[in-house]
């Protein structure tokens, strides 16, 4: 497979990202003698997303949030379901194919003190993806890395660098770099900037958002602080126990939510303007456990609202308002 | 006079590293808690805010040296304290809980093992005694922080936790010694929304319940701001403002909160860009002989990079500043004049 037949085969007006139905369930060993059962750790998940776009992926640990960004990166292949990158098809795709089109997605992981190896400088960091992917020669490869620190706001001098030598701040910066030397159009940010501190978070989220405007890259934001996925993203999707629960632009889902655990999400996000803290405590109990299937709503059992029908049916998405949900009770307020 | 306080810290400072250079990590601290209070202790990473708390509990050991004018719990000083007694302050007095409560509790023993142990050594007369007394009082404990079916509970190991079930244990233990002051040094950082918004509404619950003072360490502002009833501001080991809440947020004293607070998307929800705070903290031995802020505030003007302010009483709150802010958000005290100078001469 050539890059002329990659060229031949994507619709001209396909959205940059495109998921439909995507599902990815791994099979656990549940001791010696109990054989296996299944996670279904993303469960027919579907969105779309444009070029120079921002989706937000939020929801509690063990919702899928990484899974999904797992297939999008092409690390695994779903077990089910259509993931299209451009147009081109990636679950079926040859190994041939996906080569080319992994440096098109590239990912910016949450703690920059585990993602950057300790004992290689800056320079060889920023060049790895490079030479993993051959690209130019070595003098060719030196002069994109010194340019790229200057887009992201570092100096020359640090080239030759060690990780170790810089902030927490500074290293998310390299690790955006590093991410940015393919030229990719999306990038994967896996709660980027949670583990730096408040003064720090604005600056990276700036550079995040100097850097889509200049190249017109598409994020898929993971996030679970819902006030930074507020300033930076264009759509929205809420995810619960593998499944999107509800999804649409930012603005619909921060003022119109229509289903309860997004509510509850949003009741439970600390805010300056908050009343204190004992009088909304959010949801009651935890997430479910992964490898509980149960029949129905996986919400309900937190859910203030649920009803019979809740235990019987799974809710289908159905667009209500300017989102999609899936809740059987969503359409009945207003 | 202040001596009423609970904890009562006047001038702490901790040291580390060789004592030709040292290096400290907090410098002149005050510190009061009253009783029943919740005190939110705000700062960047390096701030200071663990090792003050480590220095409150008595737990800065050898290279660390402490400091201080005054160090008192409960009306006495700790650091004449005999080592009987300061393992009875930590733990009976002061109880802690960490921020990943899964490394805090022991892989190898069971929920119900750790839990009365704790009580053995913590908890009363008649609990210390008896093995039936621990096992009850393990078994109310969990049902106190809403752990449900807290009696099978007991018999489950760590990894089958959890984060906000182990952090409910962490408490649990923490409360076993019905301490006067909980220090929680980012109790919710490593949970979800969701969860954090249960412990932070538990812990608020457990000290109106008994009437214990929280102290909770926290780089999150908002999470302060709903909980706390009082803010310390950390920067660099030193306190740069202290004030009530929700006044701290509404119309902070010192250019610093400010510029934390301006910095938060929340207050950015119009604008494409978030206001910054250019530079990073100053590091262990580059720390600035004026204002520590000065680098990197925004009003700096000649005094403030040549003389360090002390930490005064402005309005309701204390700020160390030598241009307080006023409730328009803009410095005070000639600062005008000043600068209007700077830019002439």
């Amino acid at each position: 497979m050539s890059a002329s037949t990659l060229a031949s085969q994507p619709p001209a007006d396909a959205p940059l990202l495109a998921a439909h139905d995507l599902t990815r369930h791994y099979r656990v060993s549940r001791g010696y003698f109990r054989g296996h059962s299944t996670v279904r750790a993303l469960d027919g998940v579907s969105f779309t997303l444009e070029q120079g776009r921002t989706l937000a992926v939020v929801g509690e640990s063990g919702c899928g949030k990484s899974t999904l960004a797992r297939q999008v990166t092409m690390v695994e292949t779903p077990t089910a379901g259509k993931l299209r990158l451009a147009g081109i098809d990636v679950v079926d795709a040859s190994a041939d194919v996906r080569r080319q089109l992994r440096p098109q997605v590239q990912m910016v992981f949450q703690n920059p003190y585990a993602s950057l190896n300790p004992r290689r400088t800056v320079g060889a960091l920023l060049e790895e993806p490079l030479v993993i992917h051959r690209r130019g020669t070595q003098g060719e490869r030196r002069a994109a890395a010194y340019a790229m620190l200057a887009k992201v706001g570092l100096r020359a001098e640090h080239y030759r660098r060690y990780p170790h030598m810089f902030s927490g701040g500074q290293r998310q910066r390299i690790a955006v770099a590093r991410a940015l030397m393919l030229g990719p159009r999306l990038v994967v940010a896996d709660e980027p900037i949670s583990a730096l501190d408040v003064s720090i978070q604005a600056q990276v989220l700036n550079l995040l958002l100097d850097l889509q405007a200049e190249l017109r890259i598409a994020y898929l934001f993971i996030a679970h602080n819902l006030q930074v996925v507020r300033h930076i993203a264009d759509s929205v999707m809420v995810m619960y126990a593998g499944r999107a629960v509800e999804q649409g632009p930012k603005d619909a889902i921060f003022t119109d939510a229509r289903h309860p655990y997004t509510r509850a999400l949003l009741a439970s996000t600390p805010s300056l303007r908050g009343r204190r803290r004992a009088e909304h405590p959010g949801p009651a109990a935890e997430p479910p456990s992964p490898l509980a299937h149960a029949s129905g709503c996986a919400f309900r059992a937190r859910c203030p609202r649920a009803v019979d029908r809740c235990a019987v049916e799974a809710p289908a998405m159905t667009a209500i308002g300017r989102v999609r949900v899936a809740c059987h009770r969503a359409g009945e307020d207003g | 006079m202040k001596s009423a306080s609970l904890v009562d810290i006047r001038g702490l400072r901790v040291e580390f590293g060789p004592t030709a250079h040292p290096f400290p990590a907090v410098d002149g601290v005050d510190l009061a808690i009253d009783a029943g209070e919740i005190v939110g202790l705000v700062g960047e990473s390096g701030s200071g805010k663990s090792v003050t708390a480590l220095a409150l509990m008595g737990l800065v050991d050898f290279p660390g040296r402490v400091r201080a004018d005054r160090l008192d719990f409960a009306g006495r000083d700790i650091r004449a304290m005999n080592a009987r007694e300061q393992r009875a302050l930590a733990g009976r007095g002061i109880a802690m809980i960490f921020q990943d409560p899964l490394a805090s509790l022991d892989p190898c023993y069971t929920v119900g093992y750790q839990l009365e142990e704790t009580i053995r050594l913590h908890g009363n007369a008649e609990e210390r005694s008896s093995g039936a007394m621990r096992r009850a009082r393990a078994v109310s404990l969990l049902r106190e922080v809403e752990i449900p079916d807290p009696v099978a509970r007991l018999r489950a190991f760590p990894h089958q936790l959890s984060g906000g079930m182990a952090q409910r244990v962490m408490i649990a233990s923490a409360i076993a010694g019905r301490p006067q002051l909980l220090i929680a040094d980012e109790p919710t950082t490593a949970l979800d929304v969701t969860v954090q918004a249960q412990v932070l509404a538990l812990l608020a619950r457990l000290r109106a319940e008994h009437a214990m003072a929280l102290l909770l360490i926290t780089h999150d502002l908002a999470v302060v701001s709903e909980t706390a009833d009082r803010v310390v501001v950390m920067y660099a080991g030193q306190v740069m403002e202290t004030g009530a809440v929700p006044d701290i947020f509404e119309a902070p004293l010192h250019p610093y909160t400010q510029a934390l607070l301006d910095a938060l998307p929340e207050h950015n929800l119009d604008r494409a860009r978030l206001a910054t705070i250019p530079g990073v903290v100053p590091g262990a031995y580059d720390r600035p002989a004026g204002c520590l802020l000065a680098p990197r505030c925004r009003y700096a003007v000649g005094r403030c990079h040549a003389q360090r302010p002390a930490l005064e009483p402005v309005g309701s709150g204390r700020a160390r500043c030598h241009f307080p802010l006023d409730a328009r958000g803009r410095p005070t005290r000639g600062w005008e004049a000043e600068r209007a100078a700077a830019i002439t001469s």
